[in-house]
């Protein structure tokens, strides 16, 4: 979740309304975003941090929040965005060796923008949340802004080799070739993040101008010489990516939300992009008004109120969605601004008609549903044995499902080159302790040992859980399976008492010695020689038990003897 | 019939007289003082048979050099006593081998006194005397200490300490009166009843010894079930107390397809970096996805289908065949509706599952790699927001949660969404303690499910409330093999609707 940082002062005076940390909190609350922190610097400059749902692009600036919290106050109606489109647009053209790597661009031109030091702030600040979030760290889309009166129109976009790149880089004093460029800005704690994104192409995309300037080496950097300043006046914007959609939102986030520093607030100038491959045009910013009908009596039924047509279309135009009555009965017509790219389908709609209404307003009450409940059979018989265990005095341990690839072999005196193939194994893990699922709960129960060698013995613990297999007839190719394993730590091994407890547990799931059930002996590397046995259940092994190898209980920096079951306990469903 | 002797002699002694100290007693007895405190307090303990009054005295005693000085005299007089008396005297040498190891002290101390001199003699010294006879006054004062006729003036107390002749001691004795119970003959109490007492009927006339009611009892040896799971015992109670079905969640692995595409979470989303997420490197990818699903899914995502705008961009199968550790159970939940889905007739359910989930996380004091996640789902015609809160309402009440507010929120599966927050009396603040929402018709209408068909859902996590219930701060002090057993040992039992 994106969280913005906003002046106060400046927030309010854009709402038009003052409040105190607690009343702007609440409103926060009701509105969907959340004031997650006040950051007090001195009493005439307090930040807020708010927290911003991950869809709503246009709440990540002061510009976006403001204009919105003042609609649903009812202090402002929602802006109306507009384009114009001059007889000889502003045109990119996009050459096709942009195909293979970053594929489009969308523009768009802003007409005298006034931008003041907090608009200068807000432009960045946005920019850098856009980058972030929708454009996922400048994979899909990265944006340029520029100042329109540095450069000479028409623009190409193009994919040259890095050698034939050249320029100065914003805020540097000399210029590079890009190759250099992308070794220089791998020192560069800010942008070596995205540098690899194209670092070893064969060609990096460019935006030029007619007289060869560059503007940008997108997703890297943009040129010095067009850059934005506080007396800039006509912005130029472009915006490449490799996921289209994504880019026309972010290019309509950026103009609308700068749209409101303009001479005629919220009139943008169409610009266009023409595709030399098919010879295409496109006419950009798209700032298109969607028109929605919505049914009255549905959404009241799936929120659980009882709304007129006329409530709801005030309600819906609270949340920035412009609606009015008709023409249908029991329908209202609403229409989705450019702003609002969140909204994919009517049960967006529902919900800003729930917000507005107020979700501590909505009558509460119990599905009528009927149903007889069941439990999963498996939990069932595992929760009556964790009883069974405690009940004999053992004492339920409750350890990762994830561990190292060392814990299932080395540790356990296993043999590594075995146990690869029967490993479920995690790509991309942070640390060493996550690097397989287990394959069986005896190393955790050790290292619960190994964490609680100073308390009284015996120590005796069992855990009940599942393990994971790998297993082709599954659609993941693995298979859960749930385990018991339980250990006896004293200064003698014990073997008798986790025999016992064996016996115990068949004895609990009516299991007849010799009829049902038996031990035959058997070699483990984990457990002792001569002191191992497996537990035939039925004519099928599900497990063994026995005195651990004295290796394996150094191995967990345990000191005395110890013996150990480990069963699968499926069998018994 | 006392085990010890001298208990009896106590308190004969004491029948004879009004008052003895045990000191006292000692020195008359020749007997370890320590002995006869032991005697006193097991009589003492057998009832108000006699008053102990505890006192202390600063006792001035002779170390083991200063009882020789009292037997031999004092280093300076055998020093004295070995020199020859006239003007012949002795070779300094000679001297020291007669006197031994303490003849240099005595030959200071004497020359101190003047009864001695020692006058150069070539390469050695010659001792002689200058008294015929002298009084060994030392000797004769620690004599006097002994028997305790004299008392020390501050001076030569402190010069005889700084000679180790003596030292003091602070001795803790009793002074012993009788009792109201007082008797010379005192029967032992039983410490409990015996098969033999109950056997004779000796316990009617025997005499127990009291009980101490302010210890604490033996620590019973007992097997426990851990703190977590006992939570999680509880939830699952009151969620079949409500109605739920448990689902089938014994799948760590799932597909990218299961535990995000079915969710119509976009394929770009942010939870599906290696960041946020374990995929799974063996098996890579899962090996089947049922095709016609598959392809209502991809419709949905791409957009144009169902009402939806979609995400507007190419939906990949390969994407959906990576296998993932889950990271939610709602992807099982995912799996049953499109069960339900594929029947012919729609049958109401609800539906529950507590289990593991696992998330690539940066690991600190309240996030760990795997947790467990609650989660309930009602499918059903006609339901609306109101009912999920009604249930939420419920379902957190009968965790003790009674104050509860509900925020607008954004989640790729659910709209409308809420974010469930309670009141913490504690903290005096609003936690938020949950998520909930109605599944999106994206994910629904691929499913098969009717059009009319709402399902709304809520989540939350296991360890969360339980941190917040038990007062635990750090998530690895509840979860994990270095839990310390002791405080499993210790936990309560589970009642979330006692505070």
């Amino acid at each position: 979740m994106p969280t913005v940082s906003v002046k106060r002062d400046l927030l309010f005076k854009k709402i038009g309304q003052s409040y105190t940390d607690d009343e702007f909190d609440k409103l926060c609350f009701e509105f969907g975003v959340e004031l997650d922190d006040v950051v007090d610097i001195d009493p005439k400059n307090v930040e807020y941090k708010i927290d911003i749902p991950a869809n709503r692009y246009d709440l990540l600036c002061v510009e976006g929040i403001s204009t919105a919290l003042a609609v649903f106050i009812n202090k402002k109606n929602a802006p109306r965005f507009t384009k114009t489109l001059p007889a000889k647009p502003i045109t990119t053209t996009v050459e096709e060796s942009t195909s293979p790597l970053r594929p489009f661009v969308v523009t768009a031109c802003l007409r005298n923008v006034k931008i003041t030091p907090e608009a200068y702030d807000s432009l960045i600040d946005l920019q850098e949340k856009l980058h972030h979030n929708i454009c996922r760290k400048r994979t899909l889309v990265a944006i340029g802004v520029h100042d329109l009166d540095t450069l000479s129109p028409p623009f190409t976009y193009s994919c040259d080799p890095p050698k034939q790149i050249k320029f100065k880089p914003l805020n540097q004093t000399k210029e590079f070739v890009a190759d250099e460029l992308m070794e220089f800005y791998l020192k560069d704690s800010h942008l070596k993040p995205y540098v690899p994104i194209i670092k070893d192409e064969p060609r990096y995309p460019v935006i030029r101008d007619s007289k060869g300037v560059v503007l940008s080496l997108p997703p890297i950097i943009n040129g010095d010489h067009s850059k934005v300043t506080t007396s800039t006046k006509n912005i130029f914007i472009e915006c490449t990516a490799t996921d289209l959609t994504k880019a026309q939102v972010v290019l309509d986030t950026m103009v609308t939300m700068l749209s409101e520093h303009l001479e005629k607030p919220f009139e943008a100038e169409a610009t266009q992009v023409l595709y030399k491959a098919n010879n295409e045009t496109k006419i950009y910013p798209l700032l298109e008004y969607k028109l929605e009908t919505v049914d009255v009596p549905a959404t009241n039924k799936v929120v659980g109120i009882e709304m007129t047509a006329d409530d709801m279309a005030k309600s819906l135009s609270r949340m920035g969605l412009r609606s009015t009555v008709g023409p249908q009965s029991g329908k209202i017509s609403v229409e989705i601004p450019p702003t609002r790219h969140d909204i994919l389908n009517q049960c967006d709609i529902m919900e800003d008609v729930a917000i507005s209404f107020g979700y501590g307003n909505i009558v509460p009450s119990l599905p009528p549903t009927s149903t007889v409940a069941a439990q999963f059979p498996l939990n069932k018989l595992n929760f009556q044995l964790s009883e069974c265990m405690a009940q004999a005095g053992f004492t339920e341990a409750l350890t990762f499902s994830l561990c190292s690839v060392d814990d299932e072999c080395e540790k356990v005196l296993k043999s590594r080159v075995d146990m690869e193939s029967k490993l479920v194994r995690i790509a991309n893990p942070k640390t060493q302790d996550f690097q397989v699922a287990r394959y069986s709960l005896l190393p955790g129960l050790l290292k619960t040992v190994q964490a609680n060698k100073n308390m009284p013995l015996p120590l005796k613990l069992f855990e009940i859980s599942d393990v994971v297999y790998l297993d082709e007839n599954v659609d993941t190719g693995t298979r859960n399976c749930r385990h018991l394993c339980a250990l006896n730590y004293n200064k003698s091994p014990g073997f008798e008492i986790i025999h016992g407890l064996l016996d115990r547990f068949m004895q609990l799931l009516e299991a007849k010695f010799q009829d049902d059930y038996c031990l035959r002996a058997a070699e483990d590397s984990t457990y002792f020689p001569g002191r191992c046995a497996e537990v035939i259940y039925k004519g099928k092994s599900i497990g063994k038990l026995g005195v651990l190898h004295p290796k394996v209980v150094e191995n967990f920096e345990c000191n005395l003897p110890c013996a150990a079951l480990e069963i699968e306990i499926e069998h018994f469903l | 019939m006392a085990a010890n002797p001298l208990i009896d002699k106590v308190l004969e002694y004491l029948s004879h007289t009004e008052t003895v100290d045990t000191l006292q007693l000692a020195t008359e007895w020749e007997e370890d003082h320590q002995r006869i405190v032991g005697a006193v307090k097991s009589i003492q303990s057998s009832g108000d048979i006699i008053e102990v009054e505890q006192r202390s005295e600063v006792r001035t005693e002779l170390t083991l050099e200063g009882r020789e000085f009292v037997s031999k005299g004092s280093h300076e007089a055998i020093l004295f006593a070995a020199v020859p008396s006239g003007g012949e005297g002795i070779l300094l040498p000679d001297l020291m081998k007669i006197t031994g190891p303490n003849g240099k002290i005595g030959m200071s101390k004497a020359m101190q006194a003047g009864w001695i001199k020692s006058v150069k003699e070539g390469n050695s010294n010659r001792v002689v005397r200058l008294k015929e006879s002298i009084e060994d006054k030392v000797q004769e004062t620690l004599r006097n200490v002994a028997a305790g006729t004299t008392e020390l003036d501050k001076a030569t107390m402190a010069e005889y300490k700084k000679r180790k002749l003596l030292v003091q001691n602070t001795v803790v004795f009793m002074v012993l009166r009788k009792a109201r119970g007082f008797t010379t003959v005192i029967e032992k109490p039983e410490t409990d009843l015996t098969p033999e007492m109950i056997a004779s009927g000796d316990w009617k006339t025997k005499n127990f010894k009291a009980y101490n009611f302010d210890a604490l009892g033996t620590p019973i040896p007992a097997g426990h079930l851990h703190p977590l799971m006992k939570v999680r015992s509880e939830f699952r109670s009151v969620l079949f107390e409500m109605g739920f079905s448990e689902m089938p969640t014994n799948r760590f692995v799932e597909s990218s397809f299961w535990n995000f595409d079915a969710l119509f979470v976009p394929q770009k989303h942010p939870a599906r970096d290696a960041q946020d997420t374990f995929f799974v490197s063996q098996p890579s990818t899962c090996n089947s996805i049922p095709e016609d699903y598959m392809n209502r899914v991809k419709a949905a995502h791409e957009g144009g289908s169902y009402g939806s705008s979609g995400y507007g961009s190419n939906w990949k199968k390969e994407e959906a065949l990576k296998n993932v550790m889950r990271t939610h159970t709602t992807a099982v939940s995912a799996r049953m509706l499109y069960e339900i889905g594929q029947k012919k007739e729609f049958v109401p359910t609800k539906l529950f599952s507590i289990d593991r989930v696992f998330r690539n996380e940066t690991l600190d004091a309240t996030h760990l790699a795997e947790f467990h996640q609650v989660e309930g789902v009602v499918a059903d015609k006609g339901i609306n927001l109101g009912h999920l809160i009604g249930i939420m309402k419920e379902f957190f009440s009968r965790l003790g949660i009674k104050k509860l507010r509900f925020k607008p929120a954004y989640n790729p599966y659910t709209e409308p969404s809420m974010e469930v927050f309670a009141y913490h009396e504690g903290l005096k603040k609003w936690v938020e303690v949950g998520n909930s929402g109605m599944f999106r018709p994206e994910m629904l209408l691929p499913m098969g499910l009717p059009e009319d068909v709402r399902v709304i859902a809520w989540g939350l996590s296991l360890e969360r409330p339980t941190m917040i219930r038990y007062g635990y701060d750090n998530i690895r002090d509840l979860v994990g093999p270095k839990v310390d057993l002791g405080m499993v040992y210790k936990s309560p039992i589970c009642r979330l609707d006692k505070q």
